[in-house]
């Protein structure tokens, strides 16, 4: 069985400046605190980040765009970290906003080989801008691309030494969907199991989405 | 201001139904889970990730693991059940959601919303608003009637749009609201206030129910 369990360091080791980075969470709940900890570090600049939110200060994504390490957010939400809005109306960082369930399935079409799909969500908004507009039995819709990622980095509450994860709770969110839409994807957990001590029915992401394992992650705070 | 808020939360909860799903936008709408009847099986969505949202836990004994899409502490009632952004989403554009509660910078007589910015001032982005009021069966806006006088109901919305033409109801402290193929429909009224001054409120044109009723109390 090949050896997934790694430093946080060499973990990150692969991602240069420039790199596409998916990051699960929602409000920093289910985000993997330690990977973005070590992104930091790490000093990787003009990323582009695709997350549910730009979290509040002090907190998952935040902790990269307070470095303007950010070149490109792509998010449903920014309202609750200032900064967010600070680096956009100063053009330091281009925001993409997208409606949440959008992304969502922008995320779950690029992992799962689809072209797209078609969603009335944004009809008639600001969304619509630039986007083919297919009618369907009479209804309008959007036409949606998929979106996919160079890396991943995926919150687990156990995971066993195969790659198997489970999540807790509201942790889930996005990373289910992160897992399965990025070349590499990296999970970082509360818990490592040995392989058969988890039950195969309580899987949510199985093994093979997952590359990389790093051990560290805390039941953080609001 | 508090009583204004609770008085509206408790008139939208009469238009939930038993066994209904319900999504509650954040402030006000969040009042709305206050108000329903004790022998109501009203299941509540959070778009995070679950159906089943409990009362906020006592401080002390908050879950790390569990949160709202406010981000605020919550519990899960019994039967509860998680899943991920994609199914949430599901769930919200299949249609499986029966209402949802929001709140609304304007809304205008075809029943389209703003409420996720104001350009230049205010650009929070629109989570999940957008997928909201475009997939629950019933759109229901909860908010007070005017801005500080400021009309919010209007001939037409003039900030960037939620959705086109999805609002099903407005409730406000001056009185309900349907939004109709032909316009909007004063149905009840708050007996503190006179006809008149809810038209002087609403900058849209506004029609008088025939069996125009009082709005409870």
């Amino acid at each position: 069985m090949k050896n997934k369990i790694m430093t946080v360091e060499e973990a990150i080791a692969p991602i240069k400046d420039g790199a596409v980075v998916m990051v699960g969470g929602f409000m920093g709940t289910g985000t993997p605190e330690i990977l973005i900890d070590a992104l930091v570090d790490k000093k990787v600049k003009d990323l582009t980040i695709i997350c549910n939110d730009s979290c509040y200060p002090g907190r998952g994504v935040s902790k990269l765009i307070a470095e303007k390490q950010v070149k490109t957010l792509i998010a449903s939400h920014v309202g609750l970290n200032p900064e967010t809005g600070k680096q956009m109306s100063e053009g330091i960082m281009e925001v993409e906003l997208v409606p949440q369930g959008t992304l969502a399935e922008r995320i779950r079409a690029g992992g799962a080989g689809l072209g797209g799909f078609l969603t009335r969500t944004g009809v008639g908004t600001v969304v619509q801008e630039g986007k083919q507009v297919i009618e369907v039995d009479g209804d309008k819709y959007l036409l949606e691309k998929p979106l996919a990622a160079d890396f991943a980095f995926i919150r687990a509450s156990i995971i066993d030494k195969k790659g198997n994860v489970y999540y807790h709770e509201s942790t889930r969110n996005f990373n289910t969907i992160m897992a399965t839409a990025a070349n590499t994807v990296i999970a970082a957990t509360e818990k490592l199991v040995e392989v058969g001590e988890m039950d195969p029915n309580i899987v949510m992401t199985p093994h093979i989405f997952v590359d990389y394992i790093v051990e560290g992650e805390k039941p953080w705070q609001i | 201001m508090a009583d204004i808020k609770h008085f509206i939360a408790k008139r939208v909860a009469k238009e939930l139904k038993d066994g209904d799903v319900v999504n509650l936008g954040i402030g006000l709408p969040t009042l709305v889970a206050d108000y329903i009847p004790s022998d109501y099986d009203v299941t509540f969505q959070s778009e995070n990730g679950f159906v089943g949202i409990g009362p906020a836990p006592e401080k002390g004994k908050e879950d790390v693991d569990l949160i709202n899409a406010g981000a605020q502490y919550v519990s899960v009632k019994p039967g509860s059940a998680f899943f991920d952004s994609a199914v949430s989403f599901g769930i919200i554009r299949g249609g499986h959601v029966d209402a949802t509660v929001l709140g609304a910078l304007q809304v205008d007589e075809e029943g389209n919303l703003a409420n996720w910015i104001i350009p230049g001032v205010m650009v929070p982005g629109m989570g999940g608003a957008m997928d909201l009021v475009s997939g629950a069966k019933k759109v229901i806006i909860a908010m007070q009637h005017t801005n500080k006088g400021k009309h919010k109901i209007l001939k037409k919305c003039t900030l960037p749009l939620t959705a086109e033409k999805e609002v099903d109801l407005i409730v406000t402290e001056m009185g309900v609201i349907e939004v109709m193929p032909f316009g909007l429909l004063l149905k009840e009224i708050n007996t503190d206030y006179s006809v008149e001054q809810v038209v002087e409120a609403t900058e849209a044109d506004i029609m008088i129910s025939s069996n125009l009723k009082p709005m409870m109390k």
